[in-house]
């Protein structure tokens, strides 16, 4: 059972991943790669990797790939002039793909590692993955953990940081100075005896 | 009846999704969002590869490791994303061909 959902997750990864990259509208391209991380998920809990599993689905397609939607989205773009020289790149581009595959192919099927068949029994000896991943992650790697945290911040700020515009002509409110009004600036006193005269 | 999958297989799948994501940068040459697309591509094949050594070596680290390029690979995204729009902003293009303001 385990092997045949592993050829058809395989076969639908790499199916959405070639619509990812010939589809003619980037919508549809984001669209197959969220279907991509869902196989990508399924593969990994029938590796036994339970958390990463759940973490793909919800930071990529949670995430990621809603921020990819907007910014499709948001920006109109002309698809005709982006599509000049796909076909003039194919044939280079499936060379560098076939020959890299081929390498890669023949050094895992000889190699002795390749052979190597899944150990029985889970990772985590008898914990869940979770837990097992949560034990590694704030002894052993700690400090990795801390690091990636910060990139994690100064990725925020940048992004906040290169998309935020100041325009002048919209109208805001500008609170420093309505705080800091005196009654002087805004009532005048008028003697109406002195101007009845 | 299919053989059962041993490392090989998985690795195989790995090493296809990357050529398929090299694929992508070759022919979107043009697009910067089917490039980033791509890349997310690229570190997937890498993460499945990671996760099916953890799998068969008997070994957690490597979901470790998956942590990490997913941590760093979302903050790519976003900043990749960001850098598109500023772009867009200026320039109303986001053909790469349009990139050569620093050109000397």
């Amino acid at each position: 059972m385990t092997t045949v959902l592993f050829y058809v997750f395989s076969a639908i990864l790499l199916g959405s991943a070639v619509l990812v990259i010939t589809a003619r509208n980037p919508v549809y391209s984001a669209l197959y790669l969220v279907l991509a991380f869902f196989s990508a998920a399924a593969l990994f809990l029938l590796l036994g990797a339970e958390f990463l599993g759940l973490i793909l689905i919800l930071v990529y397609v949670g995430a990621v790939m809603v921020l990819f939607l907007f910014v499709v989205m948001m920006l109109d773009i002309n698809l005709a002039r982006l599509r000049e020289g796909f076909l003039r790149y194919l044939p280079l581009g499936l060379a560098v793909a076939l020959v890299g595959v081929l390498e890669l192919s023949a050094v895992f099927w000889t190699a002795p590692l390749g052979r190597l068949t899944a150990p029985a029994g889970s990772l985590s000896h008898g914990t869940s993955n979770t837990r097992a991943l949560g034990t590694l992650l704030y002894t052993h790697y700690l400090y990795p953990f801390e690091i990636a945290a910060t990139i994690l911040l100064v990725a925020i700020i940048a992004a906040i940081a290169l998309t935020l515009r100041r325009r002048p002509e919209t109208r805001t409110q500008a609170i420093g100075e309505q705080l800091a009004v005196q009654v002087r600036d805004r009532l005048r006193m008028v003697d109406l005896r002195e101007s009845g005269k | 009846m299919m053989a059962a999958p041993t490392l090989a297989s998985w690795l195989i799948l790995g090493a296809l999704l990357f050529s398929i994501g090299v694929t992508g940068i070759f022919l979107n040459r043009k697009n910067v969002i089917i490039l980033l697309m791509a890349i997310e591509l690229l570190l997937l094949a890498v993460n499945i590869n990671l996760v099916a050594f953890s799998r068969y070596l008997g070994n957690l680290q490597g979901q470790i490791f998956v942590f990490f390029v997913l941590t760093v690979a979302a903050a790519e995204a976003a900043i990749g994303l960001a850098i598109l729009v500023v772009y867009f902003r200026n320039r109303h293009s986001i053909n790469v061909d349009d990139i050569d303001e620093l050109r000397g």
